[in-house]
């Protein structure tokens, strides 16, 4: 029997219509042009109003590697990894394992030209004869291997119901200006899509339907918002070495500066200098800080490591810096194409001897933007290096969002002397705390008052910025930096609190998990159990977060690594209260699924929560 | 009556140049760099304010402390100063940097930046107090330190020395010069013509360290320095008390110093012939003074063709660090065109 055209119509069938709910994972390998057709797929359906998230788990590799994107189609705006039911079978090396991981009444679309064995009876097959399909079109060599995965997003198209002019305004959306490209792809898809409507019929319960449910909201990665939030933060030097997941960073950094910072002659009022390694890129930025303009690089762990002498150097010299750490999984090298919350514990004491660092937090491209100019406030305003940390899931995926909201407030430059406030002091001094929020006042080179001058370094001085080896002036320059953390756990944005009446438990986490987690607790507020969260959103804690653990007995907090890094730090930081906060610790490389959450819950829930749980 | 102060054209004493003591050893070449420097800056009528001094980590890092008290200062990290450097000239590209490093932060920690900063061309005067050991550690060879050398602390070196001028030349720099601590007039010479090029200007200076590495047979030692100079321009010699004058000799014409302690310095004043433009003839000449034993001083080479990074970047010409806010911050606006984009 050739099985390349069977269809079977029964697997799935009788069950109801699902729509506006499902995940799909497409198995492609790597280099092959995939990601245009998935992004294709994903804006399609942010199109028809549904709400989506893709995700691309990716190989540290550039070419012929198998690769996967998974998008979430959800009615209900949950956007956390969820297993496929559909699965776009299109890497003959991964064929076989892909299809054993769905589960029974899944939907398996493949390419037939490269012979997959149907062998599990409950799964829904569609083959696809790519080759026949591509026969017609007039295109030749690497256009037709990277054209050749639109076949798959026509025959999705109808299978699912999405409109042909739908993918078109996506695939226009994609390519821009370039209608060629456009038309080349289009054609295929509408092939596809005309070969299916003649020859699949529908054996599967998974549907789209147009809702409203993005009208007004943006689809951006976690990347480009950030470094969209820094251009309007007045981001104006960057020193920067290639990483994953964080080159992307840079390059939106690039692209927006282009677009957006130019004087009147058209001459950029930015510069962006591609380092020879992380120790030179955080380099430039301290220079840059001390020199006062506002500066920042993005790295991952493997550059952070390198970065930790010149943070130590400019903590304890008091220079202003923005480092966005789009964390990946280490030790080491890692897996540089996975996600993780592993850098925690490291960059909030990153340098040796006594440092402390703010740490900030984001989870979604609206906060990505809003502490991409934030950093920049407070990095100016405390003197010091300000780290966001990010990760790769929200860094090079997709995400929905509200368009951000224009920052209000002006530019916080901080406490900087001009020359007249320099003349009017009389003897001012580079480290003395005259206001008693451990911040002192600076001046920037080029001050044209000769009295501004001060002598940077990372050697011990007293409040003149002289150099000193005097006992006293180390510890009390040392307890002013302890004062200036003590101001920053005031400025820092404070968590986000959702708490219920009646909780029977109190999570805590930050960044990413939170989708997991959001949909976990929707799923246990369902079967009638109530749960407050708190998301922590910078580093050092303020009054918010250790009143809330102070109003819960029962805390567990997740989070993705493996050392329950955030953990240690709030128990360090609240030792009343470090017995109650309990970690829900993993990490694997692939972001959290609300079932894992719910599982790992489920032993911290009172008796008469998990058996409404289990009843649910 | 005290008499009032010679000023200069911006209305600065020399001793508006000075700032805090040395605290480095007695006798110190680079204590002598640091006098020339406030000679050149009187001199040449900066106004210390324009002025900014980088150094990385090691004695004569520390030297910036001691020139130029009202000029702002940045004593970095071991190695690290060319990239500070290049941040702080990006964010502001109208002051003038002088950078002072040794032969452990450039030869040793630091080459990788210190190649990386001359492909790029920053505009800084990198003056490198090379004396071929490490002092605050009690002397270890540094990476500049001769073939056979010996030393109390480290016994024999095993290895060649890596040569700065080499490296510089190799790496592309447009002025590469070198010159002898003890020397003031070649000293002040070469700051001097540093301070007005466009890019980074190298200037390796045989510095000798008097506590750890002033053996006779020490390329870096004084002893060495004034029986081997072979100078490639007229020069003068500075000791760390009292400056003794060389009288005027011609082109290709030899003079012999004698010094306090008695020792003497032949020097050689640049043939009229050389010509600091051709790199591969720069390069030829240190390898033959290499291997005649000579210290080969004066500049090498010199050619303003390439632009500074700050040029090339075409940055406006108000520094990134002094644009106003709203320069800083686009427009609302435009935010909402962007976004408009990704709906």
């Amino acid at each position: 029997m050739a099985i390349d055209t069977l269809v079977r119509p029964d697997a799935g069938a009788q069950a109801g219509a699902k729509v506006n709910d499902f995940s799909i994972a497409v198995a492609t390998a790597n280099g092959t042009g995939s990601q245009t057709a998935n992004l294709t797929l994903l804006r399609s359906f942010f199109k028809m109003g549904i709400p989506v998230h893709g995700k691309n788990i990716f190989p540290s590799n550039i070419q012929g590697q198998p690769t996967w994107y998974h998008i979430r189609v959800s009615k209900d705006g949950f956007v956390a990894r969820r297993p496929p039911e559909l699965l776009v079978a299109f890497n003959r090396d991964t064929m076989h394992q892909d299809v054993a991981m769905l589960e029974a009444g899944g939907v398996c679309v493949y390419n037939s030209d490269l012979r997959l064995n149907e062998g599990r009876s409950d799964l829904t097959y569609y083959p696809v004869p790519v080759k026949e399909l591509l026969a017609g079109v007039d295109v030749k060599g690497k256009i037709k291997e990277y054209i050749a995965n639109m076949t798959y997003v026509g025959v999705v198209a109808h299978l699912l119901g999405v409109p042909l002019d739908v993918i078109e305004g996506a695939l226009e959306h994609h390519f821009g200006k370039r209608q060629k490209l456009v038309d080349s792809n289009f054609e295929v898809v509408r092939l596809a899509y005309d070969w299916a409507v003649a020859n699949v019929a529908k054996a599967d319960p998974y549907r789209v339907e147009p809702m409203n449910a993005t009208e007004g909201l943006i689809l951006m990665t976690g990347n480009e918002a950030g470094a969209l939030g820094a251009v309007y933060g007045g981001v104006s030097v960057s020193g920067w070495y290639p990483i994953t997941p964080s080159t992307s960073f840079i390059d939106a950094l690039r692209d927006f500066l282009a677009k957006l910072r130019h004087d009147e002659d058209g001459r950029p009022t930015y510069s962006v200098v591609q380092a020879e390694d992380e120790l030179a890129a955080i380099g430039m930025v301290v220079g840059a800080g001390w020199a006062g303009a506002r500066a920042l690089t993005a790295t991952s762990g493997p550059g952070l490591s390198l970065m930790a002498e010149f943070l130590s150097l400019a903590y304890y010299a008091e220079v202003p810096a923005v480092v966005w750490d789009i964390q990946r999984v280490g030790p080491s090298t890692g897996l540089p194409t996975r996600t993780s919350q592993g850098d925690v514990g490291f960059a909030y004491t990153i340098g040796h001897g006594d440092t402390k660092h703010v740490l900030l937090f984001p989870s979604s491209i609206e906060e990505c933007f809003e502490f991409g100019y934030l950093a920049h406030d407070l990095a100016d305003t405390l003197q010091t290096p300000v780290l966001v940390l990010s990760d790769l899931d929200l860094g090079m995926n997709n995400w929905m969002g509200k368009p951000f909201d224009y920052p209000e407030r002006p530019l916080q430059r901080g406490k900087v002397l001009s020359a007249e406030e320099v003349a009017a002091l009389g003897d001012w001094g580079r480290y003395k705390d005259v206001d008693g929020d451990g911040i002192a006042y600076r001046t920037l080179p080029g001050n044209p008052n000769p009295a501004a001058a001060w002598f940077g370094r990372g050697t011990g001085h007293d409040e003149m910025a002289r150099y000193s080896e005097s006992p006293t002036d180390w510890e009390q320059n040392m307890a002013r930096l302890a004062r200036k953390f003590d101001t920053a756990r005031t400025l820092v944005p404070g968590p986000a609190i959702e708490e219920e009446p009646g909780a029977q438990l109190a999570i805590v986490a930050y960044g990413t998990t939170r989708y997991a987690i959001e949909e976990a607790r929707a799923q246990l507020a369902a079967a009638g159990v109530a749960t407050s969260f708190m998301r922590v959103r910078a580093l050092p804690i303020g009054d918010e977060v250790r009143d809330f653990v102070a109003r819960h007995e029962d805390l567990v907090l997740i989070e993705m690594n493996r050392d329950a890094q955030l953990t240690a730090i709030l128990r360090d930081e609240l030792p009343e209260f470090a017995a109650r906060i309990r970690p829900i610790a993993h990490l694997d490389g692939m972001p959290l699924t609300a079932a894992w959450v719910l599982e790992r819950l489920m032993p911290f829930l009172p008796e008469e929560a998990r058996r409404l749980m289990e009843g649910a | 009556m005290d008499r009032a102060p010679k000023l200069n054209l911006v209305g600065l004493s020399k001793a508006d140049y000075a700032a805090a003591p040395s605290t480095l050893c007695k006798g110190c070449g680079h204590n002598s760099v640091a006098a020339q420097l406030i000679q050149v800056a009187y001199e040449l009528n900066l106004k210390p304010q324009d002025v900014i001094k980088l150094s990385g980590i090691g004695c004569s890092s520390k030297s910036p402390a001691y020139f130029l008290g009202q000029s702002h200062g940045f004593n970095s990290l071991h190695g690290r100063m060319p990239s500070l450097g290049t941040g702080a000239l990006q964010a502001n590209h109208s002051v003038r940097a002088i950078g002072i490093s040794g032969d452990g932060d450039t030869g040793s920690i630091g080459l990788g930046q210190f190649k990386h900063m001359l492909r790029r061309n920053v505009r800084m005067v990198y003056i490198v107090e090379n004396n071929g050991v490490y002092g605050l550690t009690k002397g270890q060879f540094s990476a500049t330190a001769d073939l056979g050398q010996s030393l109390k602390y480290a016994g024999t070196n095993p290895f060649p020395p890596i040569d700065i001028c080499l490296e510089a030349l190799a790496a592309g720099a447009g002025f590469v010069a070198r010159a002898f601590a003890g020397d003031a007039k070649q000293v002040r010479e070469v700051i001097k013509a540093g301070l007005s090029f466009r890019g980074t200007a190298v200037i390796d200076i045989i510095s000798p360290c008097v506590a750890f590495n002033d053996e006779p047979d020490s390329t870096k030692s004084y002893a060495y320095g004034r029986e081997h100079q072979r100078a490639l321009q007229e020069i003068g010699f500075f000791p760390a008390q009292e400056e003794i004058v060389v009288a005027d000799y011609g082109p290709g014409e030899m003079q012999v110093v004698e010094l306090h302690d008695g020792s003497r310095m032949t020097l050689r004043k640049l043939e009229a012939d050389y010509e600091p433009s051709d790199p591969t003839r720069a390069i030829t000449r240190l390898r033959q003074a290499d291997l005649a034993g000579e210290l080969l001083t004066g500049v090498l080479y010199y050619d303003a063709s390439r632009p500074s990074l700050a040029e090339a970047s075409e940055l406006p010409a108000t520094p990134l660090s002094m644009l106003p806010d709203d320069t800083l911050r686009p427009s609302r606006e435009t935010l909402s065109d962007l976004l408009a984009g990704y709906a």
